[in-house]
């Protein structure tokens, strides 16, 4: 069993409330020690929860999940840049859920990297950190793993050394002002090496301090790089283990199906044929569908063709006209929120002659996450002991709901976090823990490999909400004086929080208008609202959440504004906006891109700002007339990330996220029809290919006062810079997603 | 009974002929590093060679198998990492890596066939790789990387 394996299974055979074993400390030491989940076998020391040690030396453990972002990497440069650890011999593994690992940035503001220039941290992030401890929030999104660890895994890393140099210093009777680390062991001056693996017994016993030196950025070697990211070896070769891909003796395949009318019981199930399929063992019956075990996955997934089943009717409008028009109708509501609210923009728009108000209406439809890996799990019940592997953004609440689906205690199931094919927000719901543990538990001692088909995975997502604008503006000489901008869109917040709590907190929605009314433009009379619609079609966080219909909105209007007002929309925005490294990323972007310059005949040229999860991000997308359709030859991106930690990886996090956008603007879309979503695979939800993928070139500014996360602000921006430069090759303004409804794209 | 050549070692398992390569190669032989993505020959996760050509193993019924099978388990190991691999490591192009032991068999076989293809043909050839995190800027660089160091090395 791997290290982790171990470590996790002693800790909860212990039971829910962890013993301490290590010491815990970091800044929350200072308020509430938080318990050490890990729990060291023979031979292995741990001196907080982020670094455990055995005779092969210093393993990282990391409190965040590795989807794809690299962040395994990142937090672990954190550690071995405090420890002086050499990083081809750091490893990383995936913590255990544990309240230890608390994200304390997902509700509170970024860090100060000023703090790193000479300012001392400053307490909003330590209040920030209270709420989600409460709640036990380990979790993975929003952008925020780097930003929650900058402080803490650096303050881990530089104690567990501090530590370290006092047992050595005991040991070697030398005055530890004396000693240095390096390559990690502690040197003495006579340059004797005492290896960190030789001493953590001895410093395990040494009480942390609070305050540990951290190193300036000037002695860095490794924060500021690029460095080899610690998974590609095994990625590359096949070896990494995905949940899927765990093989244990005895084991059996399975799959499910949901109903195909989200949420909509199952009214009656005939499986008298797919039971006759040789290799069957069982079929088992959710409320809302079944899952079928075999000896391999390919026979349940065939069985589960065979397995004949009623549905109930869907509990919300069947056809995508009628959905959409269940949006619309928020607009009659009052809002759920006024989070911009600037002058009187509604006085001055009824004050303005008919013929000035500009008036537009904008659509994105509903989208899928279409993870890269579908959906999967594997688990086994044992002695009334579940054992479960797989990839999850939120390892607390999907452990405790695997606990829940099948009569547990949270202490009786133990969690492995294992890599994953892609999340994209889609790995923060629990259906699959609820699922695998059913499944293992109606065949206790044997090993169930869950996989779901791709077509199971695409018409059962907690899916990006379709969602409405509706904008009116009047504009001067310098752009937009009044726009009042009406949101209208299901509620991910509510849902989420209903799911993941069992109630959802009153009061605004900010993700239904991120993007809209936090931008950093100066508009005189300016009203963003948001209306809640009340459609029941599961929604969840989809990459960059509310920033993805909105950055499209705002962007597109902006652009609209600008061409109303005789302005270029680099220079508009340029007008409208003071702050600045905004203003720096609009700026390097356009000069990057060569914005003012003349275009090549038959290409165009879009522009898009947005800055989401503490990133200011600009980007410009290039679209051409080809014979076979418009092609999206190239894209420049400027983002200020305050301080680029990787920047290796910061690009490749750009490029992703606007791939991604790019995607989605060019063809994603899911409809319905009786009720069920109508793409099932990816031949009708595809993504851009290797020959239709813009080459992408991406600058880092680092002028930003706090530290920003990179996994999602690629994608906002993606999607109004292309319709933009729709507008401007093709003169006809699209304000509806995908685009490729009304242009063929080559 | 299947008879199968997987990576120089001969397998007999029992299973319907019907049943795709890539099922058997995951539940019956072990060889977890061929993925599953679409099922329908859409996106190239499963991509392994036989007789030297990339396939998509999903839709390859295992009974019509006649020549050797090669997965990314036989094209090279941490230990012996074959020129792509190194490539790949060397650009850092995997993000979640679920599509990457496709990408690089695909392109395993375009270089045993083109050892210097253009831009044009290594895009045309991994057309049919999805990425849903967006790599391809890399995998592209990576291997053009590799048909150097490959042509260098035959040199
Ligand atoms: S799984 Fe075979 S091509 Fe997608
Ligand atoms: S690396 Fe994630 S799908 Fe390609």
């Amino acid at each position: 069993m791997s290290r982790l394996g171990r470590i996790a299974r002693r800790t909860f055979l212990v039971g829910s409330v962890a013993i301490a074993g290590g010491v815990a400390f970091g800044i929350w030491q200072a308020r509430r020690p938080v318990a050490n989940p890990l729990r060291p076998a023979d031979g292995e020391v741990t001196l907080n929860p982020y670094v455990l040690i055995d005779a092969s030396g210093v393993t990282v453990i990391a409190p965040r999940a590795e989807m794809g972002q690299g962040i395994h990497s990142t937090l672990a440069a954190l550690v071995a840049e405090e420890m002086d650890l050499d990083w081809p011999a750091v490893r990383v593994l995936h913590g255990p859920p544990a309240r230890a690992y608390f994200n304390g940035a997902l509700l509170g503001p970024g860090v100060p990297v000023n703090a790193e220039r000479g300012v001392l941290h400053d307490t909003r992030q330590a209040a920030a950190d209270l709420a989600p401890r409460a709640l036990g929030l380990q979790i993975t999104g929003g952008s925020t793993s780097l930003v929650d660890a900058f402080d803490k895994m650096r303050r881990a890393g530089a104690a567990a050394r501090e530590t370290l140099m006092a047992a050595a210093a005991a040991r070697a009777g030398v005055d530890i002002a004396r000693l240095r680390t390096e390559g990690g062991a502690v040197v003495t001056p006579e340059g004797l090496r005492l290896r960190y693996e030789d001493l953590a017994q001895d410093a395990a016993a040494i009480e942390p301090p609070r305050a540990p030196r951290l190193k300036p950025p000037s002695e860095w070697r490794l924060l500021g790089r690029s460095l080899p990211r610690t998974d590609i070896p095994s990625k590359v070769t096949g070896t990494a283990q995905f949940a899927g891909d765990v093989r244990l003796p005895d084991m059996l395949y399975a799959t499910v199906r949901l109903s195909p009318r989200l949420g909509a019981a199952m009214r009656s199930i005939d499986m008298a044929e797919a039971l006759a399929v040789p290799g069957v063992e069982r079929i088992v019956e959710f409320e809302d569908g079944f899952g079928v075990i075999a000896r391999d996955t390919w026979t349940a997934m065939r069985a589960a063709d065979l397995v004949r089943a009623e549905w109930d009717r869907a509990p919300y409008p069947p056809q995508t006209d009628a959905i959409f028009e269940r949006i619309a109708l928020a607009f009659d509501s009052r809002p759920n929120s006024r989070l911009r609210n600037d002058g009187d923009a509604a006085a001055r728009l009824t004050a303005a002659p008919p013929g000035r108000v500009f008036e537009a209406e904008y659509r994105v439809p509903y989208l899928a996450h279409s993870t890269m890996e579908p959906m999967s799990a594997t688990a086994v019940l044992r002695d009334n002991h579940l054992e479960m592997w797989a990839g999850n953004q939120i390892p607390i609440a999907f452990r405790d709901a695997a606990a829940r689906a099948i009569g547990l205690s949270s202490g009786d199931v133990t969690l492995h976090t294992t890599v994953m094919g892609g999340g994209f927000g889609r790995r923060a719901e629990v259906d699959v823990a609820v699922q695998a543990a059913r499944l293992a538990a109606s065949v206790p001692g044997r090993p169930v490999c869950m996989t779901w088909t791709r077509e199971e995975d695409m018409t059962h997502d907690f899916y990006r909400p379709g969602a409405i604008a509706r904008a009116r503006a009047v504009v001067g000489p310098d752009g937009p004086e009044a726009v009042v901008l009406r949101i209208a869109a299901p509620s991910v917040s509510r849902q989420g929080a209903r799911r993941l709590m069992g109630f959802a907190p009153p009061g605004p929605d900010h993700m239904l208008v991120e993007g809209a009314h936090d931008q950093p433009y100066r508009i005189p009379d300016f009203l963003v609202s948001g209306h809640i619609a009340d459609v029941a079609v599961p929604v969840g966080y989809w990459r960059s959440v509310g920033y993805s219909h909105n950055g499209f909105f705002h962007e597109c209007l902006m652009d609209e504004l600008a061409r109303e007002a005789g302005l270029d929309p680099v220079e508009m925005r340029l007008r409208l906006i003071d702050d600045a490294p905004s203003r720096g990323v609009i700026e390097a972007v356009a000069d990057m891109s060569g914005w003012g310059a003349d275009r090549p005949s038959g290409t165009g040229r879009g522009f898009a700002f947005t800055r989401s999860f503490g990133a200011p991000m600009a980007q410009v997308v290039e679209l051409a007339e080809t014979g076979a359709g418009l092609r999206i030859t190239r894209a420049w991106a400027a983002v200020d990330v305050g301080l680029a930690i990787d920047p290796g990886n910061v690009e490749a996090q750009v490029i992703s996220g606007m791939i991604y956008g790019l995607s989605a603007a060019v063809m994603g879309e899911i409809t319905f029809a009786d009720g069920m979503v109508e793409q099932h695979n990816f031949p009708d939800y595809d993504a851009l290919r290797m020959d239709n993928a813009p080459e992408i070139a991406v600058r880092i500014l680092e002028t930003m006062p706090e530290l920003a996360g990179i996994g999602e602000p690629g994608t906002p921006p993606a999607m109004p810079a292309l319709a933009n430069a729709l507008y401007d090759l093709t003169g006809e303004r699209v304000r509806e997603l995908p685009l490729n409804r009304r242009f063929a794209f080559a | 009974m299947l008879e199968l050549t997987v990576n120089g070692q001969a397998h007999v398992v029992e299973a319907d002929p019907e049943m795709p390569l890539l099922w058997v190669l995951r539940d019956h032989l072990g060889l977890t590093g061929t993925k599953y993505g679409c099922g329908v020959a859409a996106c190239g996760a499963c991509t392994v060679l036989v007789g030297g050509e990339a396939v998509r193993s999903c839709t390859l019924p295992a009974g019509d198998v006649r020549d050797a099978v090669t997965t990314i388990e036989g094209h090279g190991n941490p230990e012996a990492l074959s020129a792509l691999q190194a490539a790949w490591i060397e650009h850092q192009v995997a993000q979640c890596g679920y599509c990457q032991p496709g990408q690089i068999m695909q392109a395993a076989s375009l270089l045993a066939d083109n050892p210097a293809p253009s831009d044009e043909e290594i895009d045309t050839a991994m057309r049919g790789n999805l990425c849903r995190c967006g790599t391809y800027q890399r995998v592209r660089t990576a291997i053009r990387a590799a048909a150097g160091e490959m042509r260098e090395a035959r040199l």
